[in-house]
């Protein structure tokens, strides 16, 4: 993560929402110990997601523990305490899918390293609103078990190394309007 | 695994203009995000073929609407949920509580109840309980029975009974209910204190001058018009300084409110209403 996002500047005009996956009864507390360690670490502005507030450029949200992040079409970000999917809360399928609701083809979608199968219909669902997915290389990630399953149902392309990733980021900020 | 539906906003419009004319419930001011999300999975799970033949069935068929109602009300709640709030509670609100005569607790979206019993259980013992009247509040009649029985399943007492001791009370949760078989009985002592009833934050309104109002993890399901709506209620519903309790993710900045209240402590999202006494 601390590897995508390094290289990202603090004017980087684009929110990012994250998903990590972790219990909330080992140890992860309030999220506040991974905001503060990521936000050493990147130059981007990093929060634990409020409810209801609204998407800042260069910051990123980290869903609390224990808690679904969404995206609302106005901008506003949701939290929820509906049952965990594939034994996650946060969920990514449910971030991703409210974030191709909200952000239709503007929509892309990260998978990284991960030990479940969650994400996989979320980036389907980014697919299908005309978004973009971009997933880590499996040979590349520690747990492979998720950038496989999200490959399934998408395209080869979609796949590569954490350098490329980053490029793309960059890409994508140049075809922000009026940046 | 099915994918997801496309998003479908006029059909979604019209199901909730539908259960909101012919039924009463309006969903319009909820968070978009979340309750698209359990439209949609009810829409899976009930095999309609979309929202607009989902809205067919409630327009003809109240027990369509029943089940769907329940699809959008899920309660989360746990005996001592967020055990180190508690401890907060324990050492700073009720020794403020204490000051009072009587005393008035409205715990707000109470679901199945479990927060309410849990504070029960601190009022008593703090010796408070016999002048403490707590009211417990839901719209959902399903949620509110079991919240008024007190009977839960004790295959979760474990989990509770940890975070009974790490909310810092001494001796047991078992010490405070019945176990029989599989489930068991929240103490009839704490029930004497707490009126379950039927109380929908979206249309109903003030009911009674509270001393502390908490509603937790709420708030989250409504966008800012509904949760302004909300919060001015709790602000007429409470005593000048007044306690408000908020889930630890909410915030009241976006409201026009805010300018109420003091924050009492950050991280509980604890609010003080401005006025009268400290």
């Amino acid at each position: 993560m601390v590897k995508l996002l390094g290289d990202l500047s603090a004017s980087y005009p684009l929110p990012i929402l994250l998903v990590k996956h972790h219990s909330a009864r080992e140890g992860q507390g309030t999220g506040k110990d991974m905001v503060s360690w990521l936000g050493s670490r990147i130059a981007l502005d990093v929060q634990l997601a409020d409810d209801k507030c609204l998407l800042s450029p260069g910051t990123v949200y980290v869903a609390p523990p224990d808690y679904h992040l969404l995206l609302n079409r106005d901008g506003s970000l949701s939290l929820s305490q509906d049952e965990p999917v594939i034994h996650a809360r946060p969920s990514v399928d449910v971030l991703f899918e409210s974030v191709a609701d909200a952000a239709g083809s503007q929509a892309t979608g990260i998978i990284l390293t991960g030990a479940s199968t969650d994400g996989a219909v979320g980036a389907q669902a980014i697919r299908r609103g005309d978004g973009q997915v971009m997933i880590q290389h499996p040979e590349t990630a520690e747990v492979p078990v998720m950038p496989k399953a999200a490959l399934k149902k998408g395209d080869s392309s979609e796949a590569m190394e954490l350098e490329c990733l980053t490029a793309r980021l960059l890409d994508l900020a140049r075809k922000e309007p009026g940046q | 695994m099915t994918s997801p539906l496309p998003h479908q906003p006029q059909d979604t419009d019209q199901l909730l203009k539908t259960m909101a004319d012919q039924y009463g419930y309006d969903f319009r001011d909820y968070a978009p995000a979340s309750l698209n999300r359990r439209i949609r999975q009810h829409v899976e799970q009930h095999r309609f073929q979309n929202i607009g033949a989902l809205n067919q069935a409630i327009t003809d068929d109240t027990q369509a609407f029943a089940n769907l109602l329940r699809s959008l009300s899920v309660p989360v709640t746990e005996m001592f949920r967020d055990p180190l709030f508690f401890h907060y509670l324990r050492e700073q609100i009720i020794p403020w509580l204490a000051t009072f005569p009587f005393i008035r607790i409205w715990h707000a979206g109470c679901a199945t109840g479990e927060e309410a019993w849990s504070m029960a259980i601190l009022l008593q013992q703090a010796g408070l309980l016999d002048r403490t009247q707590i009211y417990a509040t839901d719209y959902n009649e399903e949620a509110l029975a079991t919240a008024r029985s007190g009977i839960y399943s004790s295959g979760l007492l474990s989990l509770w009974e940890r975070n009974y001791q790490d909310s810092g009370c001494t001796g047991k949760l078992a010490d405070y209910c019945l176990q029989k078989y599989r489930s068991l009985r929240m103490s009839r002592e704490l029930q004497k204190s707490i009126i379950f009833a039927n109380h929908n934050l979206v249309t109903d309104s003030v009911f009674g001058e509270m001393h502390l109002i908490l509603c937790r993890n709420v708030l989250i399901y409504f966008n800012r018009h509904l949760q302004d709506r909300v919060l001015k209620l709790f602000r007429e519903s409470l005593h000048a300084g007044g306690r408000l309790c908020l889930g630890p993710r909410e915030s009241m900045r976006f409201s026009s409110t805010a300018g109420d209240f003091d924050t009492l402590h950050d991280e509980w999202r604890v609010f003080r209403r401005k006025g009268g006494s400290q």
